[in-house]
């Protein structure tokens, strides 16, 4: 038979595994497992999403923490990716709340939308999410478009100050994020709405949104256009400019809380409603500032700050 | 199964292939910048890693820390790395260099591990009794080197750079975070627009292409194996049992060493 | 050194978060493994169907398939079981390939000792070559062991919560510094995960500690690892999974 000291070390060693394991198996059990999604009413806990972009972590920290503050049961997860992924995860209850840009989910649902104005596309939107059973809350007035942006230096020497002078700019290289081939406002929009000729535009994809790999290809003329959010810093700090859309091909991008039904109080809408009520471009313009900017502050902390300053924590 | 086809259809195509197409296609040309990253970093890695490897395996110093410093870089992760040298350089050299600098550099940290323990094991698994003899015909060191180990420890040589090829190949598909091509900008652009096709067909190209390099290498070592020798007593062992032991390990003639021993056959091993 | 200062909490957090996602899978290849690596010896026609599923899977890339387990397994698309399963899919490749070549290089002549005293199967098994492939098993877990903790940051792309954030974060705002602690703090988990493991095999094979020509055995044989799992053992002639050949009762 096994000798005692033999069995006395198995022991040892398949406690300590049988430990580690089950805790790891404990602790990875899901932390988001928001409760079965036929509980109509909400009363679950609150999963806050947002996109691999500071500013939506920045949003959803501030949804967050606004719900904590009010009694509500909150977790976070937090850079899940594009929408390609941030819906989904709406879908099958991994997230509960996400704060939106109004266009780019309408052109999700609908990528031949026509609304242009907050009102239209809030009012489009209603029956839009319904059918995933997803609610939108109160637009906020802050906004953060995608933009078609050039560095000074090119809008000068081409005389660039819309995106129908792009149509004379041929050829040249676009960078913006994959799905921008696809969009409306991406390059089939360059050519429907101001007759670029697109077989001339190369397109470079760049994952990050408009972050500093695009910045970075923008001005080492890498790329000669990109599309960077208006509410990035680096619009200020680069010197770049931003080309005039007068056709309106890209919508109002108003910020806008979407959550599930299942999840939805009252007091969830009255809470996110009122943040909805306070938040401007120029917030947000600030916000990436302190989190992007030189002061590298936590999404978290610029967050709480701005509730703070608005009394809403 | 139905993604699957849909993949394979994509993959077959022929829309996919031409020439000029809007990134991520054409395929053929992140074909090619796939192998070109992986050559690359494969080259360098080996202008490193198999010097280095044949100078611990022929005088037998320095193996420790050797064993050592790899297996940390061996837990090095490879995203972190690529990150970190993608921000550093990024702050003096342009868009178009940074990322093919820092990823370059990346890739040859992955590869390096495999291909030095292969070079220093190969050599090792060469019988001391020849390497003696050898010496004892009046060979330098150097043309013992040139002339006896490496050829001899080839197969393993080989064996090493096959296993760093491969996780090379299957590492450069995180390139395209970094700003690069290759396949792994077919996959990325696959989740960022949630197309099956492109992310299935994106994973089995890889996956097709990685295996493609290792029957090649497979064939390589194959090529290599110096006839005489067999592949059933080939290995560390040698330079480690007592050779008036089992005496069998340096009769390769007579243990009918191919490769077709049956297992457990060879009592006398 | 102020951001790290004042991100403690969070750097915990993720890196518990990390060592959660690797443990299970670790612990699961070796389990997984042996059966496996023990089927792969018994004839020559499984041993090629074994690893040869084992590279292939090896070479799948990591990224899509981390993506593409949701639409196969009843997980939803951002549940971490699916790093985990991925994970685990990885280490037996690795692994089985370690387990058939420990199990293989046991000394054919010992084991018919062993059933000449009068070990019944499984008590040859447990008793007998377990313990003689003890160390390149334990060689094939170190292996794992370092392979899954730098595998776990790519997860961060599918949004899991650890240590790869620290990279991506860092280079999303430019913070080099939270990228370096990213890095060494991987490096330090895969240290520690290695000394574990280390001491464990001490713990669990007595007859190895001190003893110079097992533990230089043991650190030869730990270089196989110029053989992942698809060379497998790039080290021998035995080559790929691709060529029908096994070649058994081979000492490496």
């Amino acid at each position: 038979m096994l000798s005692t000291s033999r069995l006395s070390r198995l022991g040892v060693a398949a406690l300590g595994i049988g430990l580690a394991t089950t805790l790891a198996a404990c602790g990875s059990s899901d932390p988001t497992a928001a409760g079965d999604s036929s509980e109509g009413g909400g009363g679950e806990t609150v999963v806050v999403g947002s996109f691999a972009f500071p500013e939506s972590e920045i949003l959803g920290e501030i949804y967050a923490q606004a719900l904590e503050a009010n009694g509500v049961d909150v977790e976070t997860r937090f850079n899940i990716g594009p929408r390609q992924q941030t819906i989904p995860a709406l879908q099958d209850g991994s997230i509960n709340l996400m704060p939106e840009y109004n266009g780019n989910l309408l052109a999700y649902y609908d990528p031949e939308y026509t609304e242009r104005t907050t009102a239209d596309v809030d009012a489009a939107l209603v029956d839009a999410v319904a059918a995933d059973n997803l609610e939108i809350l109160d637009s906020a007035e802050a906004e953060d478009k995608d933009a078609y942006v050039v560095t000074r230096a090119t809008a000068d020497a081409a005389g660039l100050t819309s995106i129908g002078d792009l149509a004379g700019f041929t050829p040249f290289t676009l960078g913006a994020n994959p799905q921008m081939a696809e969009l409306g406002y991406g390059i089939p929009g360059l050519e429907s709405f101001y007759g670029v000729n697109v077989a001339d535009v190369t397109f470079l994809p760049i994952e990050d949104f408009g972050g500093p790999d695009t910045v970075k290809a923008l001005v080492d003329d890498t790329v000669q256009v990109a599309d960077i959010f208006t509410t990035s810093p680096a619009i200020r700090s680069e010197d770049l400019v931003v080309l005039e859309d007068p056709e309106n091909m890209i919508s109002s991008q108003n910020v806008i809380p979407l959550i599930a039904k299942s999840a939805v109080t009252d007091q969830i809408r009255e809470t996110l409603n009122s943040i909805s009520a306070e938040l401007t471009t120029d917030d947000l313009i600030a916000l990436r500032e302190r989190v992007e900017g030189d002061e590298k502050a936590s999404a978290s902390t610029a967050a709480t700050d701005w509730l703070e300053d608005k009394g809403l924590l | 199964m139905g993604p699957f086809l849909s993949a394979l259809r994509w993959i077959t195509d022929g829309a996919n292939w031409q020439a000029g197409s809007r990134s991520p296609l054409p395929i053929q040309d992140r074909l090619v910048e796939h192998l070109t990253y992986t050559a690359i970093a494969v080259v360098i890695a080996a202008l490193i890693a198999l010097p280095l490897g044949f100078l611990i395996g022929h005088t037998g110093k320095g193996r420790q820390f050797v064993i050592g410093f790899t297996g940390a870089m061996r837990a090095v992760p490879t995203l972190g790395l690529l990150f970190f040298l993608l921000m550093v350089f990024g702050y003096f050299l342009s868009f178009d260099t940074a990322p093919i600098v820092g990823a370059t550099i990346s890739f040859v940290v992955l590869a390096i591990p495999s291909m030095l323990a292969g070079a220093y094991s190969g050599l090792e698994s060469v019988d001391r009794q020849t390497i003696d003899a050898a010496r004892a015909n009046g060979m330098t060191e150097w043309q013992i080197l040139c002339r006896v180990e490496i050829p001899l420890g080839l197969p393993l040589i080989i064996g090493g750079v096959r296993a760093s090829v491969l996780q090379v190949i299957a590492t450069v598909t995180i390139a395209s975070y970094a700003g690069l091509g290759g396949l792994g900008r077919i996959i990325t652009s696959g989740i960022g627009f949630a197309d099956y096709d492109l992310i299935l067909g994106g994973a089995l190209l890889v996956t097709a292409l990685a295996l493609a390099v290792d029957a090649v290498f497979a064939v390589l070592q194959r090529l290599t194996a110096t006839r005489g020798l067999t592949d059933g007593t080939q290995g560390p062992r040698r330079s480690i049992r007592p050779r008036s032991g089992a005496g069998s390990s340096t009769t390769p003639a007579t243990s009918g060493g191919t490769a077709r021993t049956p297992p457990r056959a060879s009592i006398d091993a | 050194m102020n951001w790290t200062l004042n991100n403690l909490d969070l750097i915990r957090e993720y890196t518990l978060n990390h060592v959660q996602l690797a443990i299970v899978p670790i612990v699961l290849s070796f389990v997984l493994a042996l059966p496996l690596g023990w089927l792969a010896n018994r004839t020559r026609w499984s041993r090629v169907v074994v690893i040869t599923t084992g590279s292939v899977l090896y070479t799948i890339p990591s990224l899509p398939l981390f993506v593409i387990l949701p639409t196969i397994l009843p997980t939803r698309v951002l549940d971490e079981t699916n790093l985990v399963v991925a994970l685990t899919i990885y280490g037996v490749a690795i692994m089985t390939r370690s387990a058939a070549d420990a199990l293989a290089a046991v000394e054919p002549t010992t084991v018919d000792a062993a059933s000449a005293i009068g070990f019944s199967a499984a008590g040859r098994f447990f008793r007998v070559e377990l313990p003689l492939a003890g160390p390149v098993l334990l060689a094939g877990i170190r292996v794992v062991s370092v392979s899954t903790i730098a595998l776990v940051s790519v997860g961060v792309i599918i949004g899991s919560e650890n240590l790869g954030f620290l990279f991506a974060d860092g280079k999303r705002r430019g913070l080099l510094e939270q990228v370096v602690v990213g890095i060494l703090i991987s490096l330090l988990l895969a240290l520690v995960f290695d000394l574990l493991i280390v001491a464990l095999g001490k713990l669990l094979m007595p007859w190895t500690r001190g003893d110079r020509t097992f533990s230089r055995r043991g650190a030869a044989l730990v270089e196989p690892d110029p053989a992942g799992p698809i060379a497998g053992d790039g080290p021998s002639l035995e080559s790929s999974a691709l060529e029908p050949a096994p070649t058994q009762g081979r000492a490496r």
